[in-house]
């Protein structure tokens, strides 16, 4: 079986090959039916590399230790969900999962991608197919994890412990979806420089991919976060550290592109800008996907001497860089500039948007690759963290979203600001009573403190004046405007939505880090504590067995006012005996919105124990509100407009889409 | 104001909010990057107390007290100097006597390294990268080839 995996690789990489350029001849020369072998490529490439994907699940599965990668990787006592996580959670694996996410997308494009232009098509699909032969080049040349080991050992070496986690088991395929997805708006954009034009189809097959892999790569980078928060035990939520910021990069280009596609779409200006945009996208999941895969982050050293896999990936980001960049150079002045606009109008206020977006993903890239460049070339060692970050990304987020809530209510083409602050009048009024409370009601609350939370309610009460607006609030009576409610389009929802998420997660972000509280203390069984009005008592530690461990878990009662038990928190400190290895596994209790999170410290001999407790208010709603802009990005995908396969209403003649020469 | 104009004072602004954000990140990577130092290199380097930096290096043996409350105080050495650090909170699963670490904080006024974060993030081999590089450049740690 492993076998027929490692032999279904290969023939998925020559497929590539065929799929590369047998598609992109036959749109040259306008011969049909060398374009017309591109789709039925693409769909084989993809069953073989699903076949290939299986057969590595199926030797986790089964714990069969002959593979290396499994011996390295998995033991015969973990929970079977963990042996079939395993697959991805390691270099071999992850890559293996990349290129069928890649493949899945580049069949779902040959299938339901008959109302595209052949030519465009075509192209496409060749785009694809040469991301996927360098891949595919890459694993089988570096990074097979098909070999097989001779004597097979006896029991494997165990899953790294901290990935033994539910929550680290779905992060990975959700972020991988988020960068692969923005391949298809790359070689969307690489087809039309071929071509050297841009299309109506163009648009509307770039917006829902990019609303696709946005919407992944935001729940991806949510469930990252969220599992750094729960796992790591600091009780932080994002740290600003560069595999972070591998993810955080394309999301924040993802989110310009998102903005930009609109007015492509909508208005058919900012063509060349969002094509170069869709480049940079993906340029930055290749980036992000360069910096967590060849070791870089871990030791410039080790990269500079077992340079196999980083050179190769290192190859593969300037070449796709370097050359879909040239081709813009080349092509992007052959291409016709789309309408005007004035400054003033929702085009405007969304290149603001773009203008503070790209360069936020600037300083972003500034502070990840300067500490690497410098090691490289001076030796000096530099950390750079979250006093960096809270300089230069802060100032560039704090006006964007102030001026989030104006951008719907402005109309297209010429906008009107006067009118759009009227309308915003109660929204900014909630907003300044929010800060008001906040600023005299609330002890210990600091300026930044209730400015942070106005701006988060401005950002909530903005996205449902937009809705209200919509409807012709004041305008019209209730009952007409609940109709019009009703029939709004999905995308204005999305819209909507997504912004209010936005506020949400800000105002988590103000909660957690403004309120809360955090005591470091010693206890002995029978202990009280007390934080934020929360009265915890220690019960003792309590040692137990799991399947591939065993732990110390520490109960602790969580009592009311009235001096009776509520509920239990538990932490433990686990130990893991096939790597030898420490963990500690946090207790957390949701109390509203807010969380009491407890991690364990040294034990004494006495059986007392280091507690570090944290009151957490509002912290559950920064993933919530990543849950809505997720929502709202769903909604927008179902309208009908950007259905895929749904009939184009305003389809250009067949004629006017032939090929040029 | 012409077309052209138009353009040019929209480019322009444009310009100037780039400068002003490249300022801002220049000035903030000389201000706010910390910078990492072995104990040796401390005696060379003036670091004011204050400043924030990162100190690496291997838990000196023996040198591991637990006072009151949560408060740890321990030795940071590279064999040649060492540096007393206190440290308040829950140390790392991986915080060992005789292993690599990195601490993250400022010296208080008696020369004491008073860390806020301490780091025994690692590689397999149980060493954070800045410690193993630094203790092979002075050739006390040499890197095993089995693994």
């Amino acid at each position: 079986m492993v076998e027929t995996g490692h032999f279904a690789l290969v023939l998925a990489f020559a497929l590539s090959l065929v799929q590369m350029l047998v598609p992109l001849v036959g749109a040259r020369t306008g011969n049909q039916r060398l374009m017309a072998v591109g789709g039925p490529v693409t769909v084989t490439g993809f069953a073989l590399t699903a076949l290939s994907f299986a057969a590595l699940a199926g030797a986790y599965a089964g714990s069969d230790f002959s593979v290396a990668n499994v011996w390295e990787n998995s033991h015969s006592l973990q929970p079977m969900i963990y042996k079939i996580t395993g697959t991805w959670g390691n270099h071999e694996g992850s890559m293996l999962l990349w290129v069928l996410i890649l493949t899945f997308f580049g069949a779902l494009v040959a299938v339901f991608g008959n109302n595209l232009p052949a030519t465009l098509k075509a192209n496409v699909l060749a785009v694809q197919g040469m991301i996927g032969a360098a891949f595919f080049l890459f694993i089988l040349t570096t990074s097979n994890p098909f070999i097989r080991l001779n004597p097979a050992p006896v029991e494997g070496r165990d899953l790294n412990p901290v990935l033994q986690d539910l929550g680290l088991a779905i992060h990975p395929p959700l972020l991988y979806l988020g960068y692969v997805g923005f391949s298809i708006c790359f070689s969307f954009s690489v087809a039309a420089l071929i071509e050297g034009r841009i299309d109506a189809s163009w648009a509307r097959w770039v917006r829902p991919w990019t609303l696709v892999a946005w919407m992944f790569l935001t729940g991806g980078i949510a469930m990252g976060s969220y599992w750094a928060y729960y796992e790591l035990g600091w009780g932080g939520f994002w740290f600003w550290d560069p595999v972070e910021n591998a993810s955080f990069m394309p999301w924040l280009a993802g989110t310009a592109l998102l903005h930009s596609a609109i007015v492509m779409e909508k208005r058919s200006a900012l063509k060349i800008w969002t094509l170069l945009l869709a480049i940079l996208t993906f340029s930055l999941s290749l980036l992000g996907t360069f910096l967590v895969r060849s070791g870089v982050l871990t030791s410039v050293h080790a990269f500079a001497t077992d340079p196999a896999r980083g050179v190769f990936i290192l190859c593969i980001l300037t070449l796709f860089i370097g050359g879909s960049l040239a081709l813009f150079a080349l092509r992007a002045s052959s291409l016709t500039a789309g309408g005007l606009f004035h400054p003033i109008s929702r085009e405007g206020a969304l290149v603001l948007n773009n203008l503070f977006l790209t360069t936020a993903t600037a300083t972003v890239l500034v502070g990840t690759l300067y500490p690497l460049a410098l090691e490289a070339l001076t030796g000096g060692k530099i950390s750079v963290g979250a006093p960096f970050f809270d300089l230069t990304f802060g100032p560039l987020m704090l006006p964007l979203l102030a001026i989030v809530p104006f951008g719907p209510l402005l109309a297209w083409k010429r906008g009107d600001v006067i009118a759009a602050s009227q309308r915003l009048m109660a929204a900014f009024a909630v907003a300044v009573a929010a800060m008001l409370v906040t600023g005299l009601f609330i002890n210990g609350a600091s300026v930044f403190a209730a400015l942070g939370v106005g701006l988060a309610v401005w950002l909530v009460a903005g996205a449902l004046t937009d809705l209200a607006v919509k409807s012709g609030a004041g305008s019209v009576a209730p009952a007409v405007m609940l109709r019009r409610f009703a029939g709004l389009p999905r995308s204005v929802f999305g819209t909507a939505l997504a912004h209010l998420g936005l506020g949400l997660t800000l105002l988590g972000i103000v909660g957690t880090l403004c309120f809360g509280t955090e005591r470091i203390l010693t206890m002995r069984p029978g202990e009280t504590v007390e934080l934020s009005g929360h009265s915890l008592r220690f019960e003792g530690l309590f040692p137990q067995k799991g399947p591939n461990f065993t732990e110390d878990r520490a109960r602790f009662l969580l009592i009311g006012a009235d001096g009776n038990a509520k509920g239990e928190i538990s932490s433990a400190k686990r130990f893991f005996q096939a790597r030898q290895t420490a963990t500690t596994e946090s207790g957390i209790r949701t109390l509203g919105l807010s969380q009491l999170y407890l991690s364990l410290g040294d034990e004494g001999n006495d059986g007392s124990v280091v507690v570090r407790l944290w009151w957490k208010p509002l912290v559950t709603l920064i993933w919530g509100g990543a849950l809505v802009m997720m929502a709202g990005v769903a909604m927008s995908l179902a309208d009908r407009r950007l259905r895929v396969g749904a009939p184009a209403r305003r389809r250009k003649p067949a004629a006017a889409l032939a090929s040029p020469t | 104001m012409t077309r052209k104009q138009k353009r040019l004072s929209v480019i322009v602004a444009g310009l100037a909010f780039l400068a002003a954000a490249a300022g801002l990140t220049f000035y903030a990577l000389g201000q706010k990057a910390s910078y990492f130092y072995m104990p040796a290199e401390l005696a060379t380097a003036s670091v004011p107390p204050g400043q924030r930096i990162r100190l690496g290096g291997l838990v000196e043996k023996g040198t591991v007290v637990r006072g009151s409350g949560a408060t740890v105080a321990f030795s940071v050495t590279d064999t040649q100097k060492s540096v007393k650090v206190t440290y308040t909170g829950i140390l790392p699963d991986l915080f060992r006597e005789g292993q690599g670490v990195i601490t993250e904080g400022a010296f208080g006024p008696d020369g004491v390294f008073v860390a806020d974060s301490v780091l025994a993030k690692h590689d397999e081999r149980y060493m954070p990268k800045e410690v193993a590089d630094g203790l092979k450049a002075k050739g006390i740690w040499v890197e095993s080839k089995s693994q």
